[in-house]
């Protein structure tokens, strides 16, 4: 992953599910362009948000052993624009989980509102049937987001010891 | 608790418009998934996984696409078509597939048109009417 486009974890159900938080602001450079006068997050970097979050989610329940890439959008739909000032809860779950790959589900929402409904599948790219060969490195999981989550894996990690 | 052929077609055919976006009238029994109905390879995986949901069942890929894999195998394919040893592999991982068109011309390219509605209906009807 080389940029990162969600500003924090919420909440990290190893293995099950995420919530994370994106703030949108008119700071971001193409919201003058998509549209002049009339700021728009693109629908595409809404799918991004959840690829993010689900992608992390389904690359940390194999401890980042695995080269996650989004394989396919198996479902998409767009209730609302969101614009500049709101604050996105993207919320992603783990439907099913394979050597090779993973389905998750998830949704988009501002407040109470259900922004997007969008459902990916990850490929886990070193178990292809091809047998294609990828470098040995995890050009996916770089320490560029090993921040988002070293709080919040933390603590979910600290939580079950505090209880008991 | 068994199940009629028809439900398992119906909920197959389900599984397979939301799979692949395809129309509920083009999804017949004939109809083969990569050819006539447009799947790729991640596209096998979104259908195992929706199968396993649909019917509560475990379903290995290789064993409703095995297939798949005896493409790789040099010793099972040779000038684009399934050695003798292949197609006797191929026969003992589908046994939910009819076979005897291939037989005649086994060229791995056919090999897309044996993924069918049909086999998966059959592979279904096995496993959930077995015991």
């Amino acid at each position: 992953m080389r940029w990162i486009w969600i500003d924090k974890f919420l909440e990290f159900e190893s293995g099950r599910r995420a919530v994370a938080l994106k703030n949108v602001t008119l700071a971001e450079d193409h919201l003058h362009d998509h549209f002049p006068g009339f700021p728009i997050m693109p629908e595409c970097l809404m799918i991004e948000a959840m690829a993010q979050t689900a992608g992390i989610l389904v690359g940390q329940a194999n401890d980042f052993r695995e080269k996650v890439v989004l394989a396919k959008i198996s479902k998409a739909v767009f209730f609302d624009f969101v614009r500049p000032g709101d604050t996105l809860r993207i919320e992603a779950q783990i439907g099913s989980i394979a050597p090779e790959a993973a389905s998750t589900s998830g949704c988009i929402l501002r407040d109470e509102q259900i922004i997007a409904e969008i459902d990916l599948m990850f490929s886990h790219v070193d178990q292809n049937l091809a047998g294609k060969k990828f470098p040995e490195e995890n050009f996916v999981f770089t320490g560029l987001f090993t921040s988002l989550l070293r709080d919040i894996v933390l603590d979910a990690a600290a939580s079950p010891a505090e209880s008991a | 608790m068994t199940m009629s052929r028809d439900e398992i077609f119906q909920k197959v055919q389900e599984v397979l418009v939301d799979a692949l976006g395809a129309d509920e009238d083009e999804v017949t029994a004939d109809a083969t998934l990569m050819g006539d109905l447009g799947a790729e390879s991640i596209d096998f995986l979104d259908i195992v996984f929706r199968l396993e949901k649909a019917f509560g069942i475990k379903v290995p890929r290789e064993e409703l696409f095995p297939a798949e894999s005896l493409l790789n195998n040099p010793d099972l394919v040779s000038n684009g078509k399934l050695t003798e040893q292949g197609l006797a592999e191929l026969r003992a991982s589908v046994p939910h597939t009819d076979l005897t068109a291939f037989e005649a011309d086994p060229d791995i390219n056919k090999l897309a048109n044996l993924f069918t509605v049909n086999a998966i209906v059959n592979y279904i009807d096995g496993k959930v009417n077995a015991s």
